[in-house]
């Protein structure tokens, strides 16, 4: 291979790990490796192993929901004594909601995601070899993969696995007495998350450290394509509040470990008595957990932002509407993380004078939000729209995210918070705008993306088949979900059909249960799609098929360890040069003519 | 495609920037841990607590450490490749004696009847038990990356030692160093 002695003779010139792998073997190229394509495609098999079991909880619990009095002999065989006859038990619910939405959170959006596509394409788009520390970046992806067998290993231990929600809270979180899953699962749990956060901060240090410094000539900050700024904001966002949640768990740690009061007060537990501890704070933790968990939400949301942005643009063959306006509302939003994390709070017993700064502050992420939404609206504006399968899913996000991010309006208030919050509502509104979005993200990311992945293409009518089954269920999933969430029904309930209340909601249910197994099995269809494409898929012939301006369309159709035969290219111009003068699309290597205009 | 490329002037080593933005990350995790502490202690039930003044003299220790290290690194640019050693050895003597004099001033609350763990703490001395013991385990590292360089200058030749990664660990060295001066001057201001 001819480029392997540019990439050690030029690339890695500053790199002094000294990793000399002439000859790849097969555990340096497909397992150790310290390729970032490679690494980010293990991210993205692990992330897809993930959604399809995260995916598969809901679907059972799902079952419990719309069937309260149904019996499935086939769960009994599935889950074993988690199912006696065929009903699944309350704890083994509770274990399921949890593992959920920790897996589809963490492992999935953000490892997934972020792992994925940060990996991928951030040496690719600022004309790089790889990252600036290709060994942390394999670090990176091991942790994850540690945190990973840890948590899948917590669902065969006796008392199960961890059972309190994803937010963990104390108390269930923080006394093994709580409830079954309180004990080895939630040590397990624990042990994962540590491991999942030391991934996230490799990774993020790697990718800060290669967009800020080994972008190629020319690739001034200010050329660089959305993706790119929208990854950079993630990894900022991640590298700041990870280790306060970190922080948030070593003292969690101590008081289900060593007898501290940090979380823990002198509660009454049934079968144990009062607790010997005194003083502690369950809200405490809250704080720790949401001065995270809000940053978190975009941690996943922002790197679909910018895929998005970047493939609206391609395919309506038109520049990207303010440019500078969606870099300067993504920092925006970057900054309003960091400050609203109380919303989640509001029914704590929160000075409600703090409160309602709180609301102003998330109140205010609607402005960022709404320019963004403008602007992509503004960009498919009398476009020449091509509807590949990304561009759907593209849109598709939009869609959601406008959806979702109303009700978060709603939400934002604390007034009607009092009622919404812990309900149905909430549920809505997360997945809307940042499960099913931020899906709807990587989903695009990948059909669009694919070709440069594999060197291969993607059945597209299977593609469309995905998506439309796709939009048409999550809509239908959730949005019947507002009205119950309306009406008061909680969240994290094993049984609606006890209630009167909530009684009319009984066919409602089964309805919701009904798509989401449908919805689930179109998954499948996607990942036949993309498993037989790798291998069968049509070879591509063309470099660029999309036509498009980023530096990844230059780079061979299989690119090797080094990304670029020879030299890396240079860059002339922005990104978003689609349609200008009458061209269709200027790649950003092409030099700006003299008689061209200025942009 | 372009023609010819030379790299634009190198900005920063990227490990170094990888180190800043670490560096970043770990106050971020030490400002949870504080800001965890003030909100705890204004919620009450706080016991106020006499700080050993063992801290004063590892404080001393390792203000000390961040000078022989400075020292360290001059040497290594001047290629006085003995005092080197010697100097990153020392420094790295102070951090061990630093991690000592921090958990003595542990037992020596302990000796007073403070629990630090367990049923009886209070979580004033909790905090002071986690966040300073948190911060060690970070002197530690340190001190493990020094052994590092040490063997590295014994075992390769002078030329290759290399100067980022002693740059590297002097940043964090000093960083450590600020960071328990900042935790040091906090716990008095606020306790
Ligand atoms: C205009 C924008 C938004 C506003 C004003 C807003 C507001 C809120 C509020 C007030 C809550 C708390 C509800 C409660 O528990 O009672 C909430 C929950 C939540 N939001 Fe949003 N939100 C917005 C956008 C987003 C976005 C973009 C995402 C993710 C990408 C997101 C993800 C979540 C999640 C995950 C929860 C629930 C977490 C849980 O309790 O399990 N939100 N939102
Ligand atoms: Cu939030």
């Amino acid at each position: 291979m001819s480029h392997e002695a540019v990439l050690h003779g030029d690339a890695h010139g500053h790199d002094d790990h000294g990793h000399h792998e002439h000859h790849d073997t097969f555990l340096t190229k497909y397992v150790f490796s310290q390729d970032h394509k490679m690494i980010a495609k293990q991210f993205l098999i692990t992330g897809m192993v993930w959604a399809v079991l995260g995916g598969l909880m809901s679907v059972l619990f799902r079952l419990q929901l719309g069937y309260p009095d149904s019996t499935f002999p086939f769960l009994e065989d599935l889950l074993g004594k988690w199912a006696k006859g065929g009903r699944i038990s309350p704890e083994a619910y509770y274990a399921l909601v949890t593992t959920h939405g920790t897996v589809l959170v963490f492992f999935v959006l953000t490892a997934g995601l972020s792992g994925t596509f940060a990996n991928f394409l951030i040496p690719l788009q600022v004309g790089a070899r790889d990252m600036a520390s290709p060994f942390m970046n394999m670090l990176s992806y091991w942790f994850f993969f540690a945190a990973s067998i840890v948590m899948l290993s917590s669902m065969f231990v006796e008392t199960g696995p961890f059972s309190g929600g994803w937010t963990a809270y104390p108390p269930l979180s923080a006394l093994g007495d709580a409830s079954p899953g309180s004990k080895t699962g939630m040590d397990l749990w624990i042990v994962s998350m540590a491991l999942f956060v030391v991934s996230s901060l490799l990774g993020g240090l790697n990718y800060i450290a290669t967009i800020l410094n080994m972008r190629t000539k020319g690739m001034s900050m200010t050329r660089l394509p959305l993706t790119i700024w929208a990854l950079f904001f993630t990894a900022v966002l991640g590298v700041l509040s990870f280790p306060v949640l970190f922080s948030g768990f070593i003292l969690l740690i101590f008081d289900r470990n060593f007898g501290t009061s940090f979380y823990l007060s002198d509660i009454f537990v049934n079968g144990v008595g009062a607790l010997p501890n005194e003083g502690g704070s369950a809200i405490l933790y809250q704080h720790l957990f949401w001065f995270l968990g809000h940053p978190e939400v975009y941690i996943i949301l922002l790197p679909a932002m910018g895929m998005v942005s970047e493939i609206l643009s391609i395919n309506s063959r038109k520049p990207i509407f303010g440019y500078m306006a969606m870099i300067g509302s993504l920092f925006a939003i970057a900054i309003l993380a960091f400050l609203v994390w109380a919303h989640h709070m509001f029914v704590t017993g929160l000075n409600p004078f703090l409160g309602s700064v709180f609301v102003l502050l998330t109140l205010l992420i609607a402005v960022p939000s709404a320019i963004k939404v403008f602007n992509w609206l503004t960009t498919l504006w009398r476009g020449n729209i091509r509807f590949t399968p990304a561009m759907m899913f593209a849109i598709g996000f939009v869609s959601l995210f406008i959806s979702g991010g109303l009700t978060g309006i709603w939400l934002g208030n604390s007034a009607l918070d009092i009622h919404l919050h812990d309900t149905y509502f909430v549920i809505a509104h997360f997945h809307i705008v940042m499960g099913v979005a931020s899906m709807f993200g990587m989903f695009a990311g990948i059909y669009h993306w694919f070709p440069k992945m594999y060197g291969k293409q993607l059945n597209n009518t299977l593609g469309y088949i995905h998506f439309w089954v796709t939009i048409a269920g999550a809509y239908l999933i959730f949005w019947p979900m507002h009205y119950e969430g309306l009406a008061g029904m909680p969240r994290r309930y094993y049984d609606f059909s006890i209630w009167e209340s909530f009684k009319q909601f009984g066919e409602l249910n089964k309805f919701i249960s009904l798509v989401s197994m449908i919805v689930f099995m179109v998954q499948l269809l996607f990942l036949f799609n993309f498993f037989y494409s790798i291998f069968k898929g049509r070879k591509l012939t063309n470099q660029n098929p999309w036509n498009a301006n980023t530096l990844e369309w230059t780079a061979p159709i299989n690119p090797g360890h080094g990304n670029w035969v020879g030299e890396i290219p240079e860059v002339h111009r922005w990104a978003y040069d689609y349609g200008k003068d009458g061209v269709d699309f200027i790649p950003q290597t092409t030099p700006v003519g003299a008689d061209e205009s200025q942009h | 495609m372009s023609t010819l490329t030379t790299r634009e002037p190198q900005r920063i080593h990227p490990h170094r920037f990888i180190m800043w933005v670490a560096i970043g990350s770990i106050v971020m995790m030490f400002a949870g841990m504080t800001s965890a502490y003030i909100v705890k202690k204004n919620q009450g039930n706080w016991l106020a607590i006499e700080l050993p003044v063992l801290f004063w003299y590892s404080t001393a220790v390792i203000v000390a450490s961040s000078v022989t290290m400075i020292l360290a690194q001059k040497a290594l640019q001047t290629g006085r490749s003995a005092s080197y050693k010697a100097l990153i050895s020392l420094t790295a003597i102070l951090g061990i004696v630093f991690i000592s004099l921090q958990w003595m001033g542990f037992k020596d609350l302990e000796l007073r009847g403070i629990a630090l763990i367990g049923p009886q703490s209070n979580s004033a001395s909790s905090f002071l038990f986690v966040i300073t013991g948190l911060h060690m385990l970070h002197v530690l590292g340190g001190v493990i990356a020094l052994v590092v360089l040490f063997f590295r200058a014994f075992w390769a030749k002078t030329s290759e030692t290399g100067v980022v990664p002693v740059q590297l660990v002097a940043t964090y060295w000093h960083f450590v160093d600020i960071l328990w001066i900042y935790l040091f001057i906090f716990y008095q201001m606020i306790a």
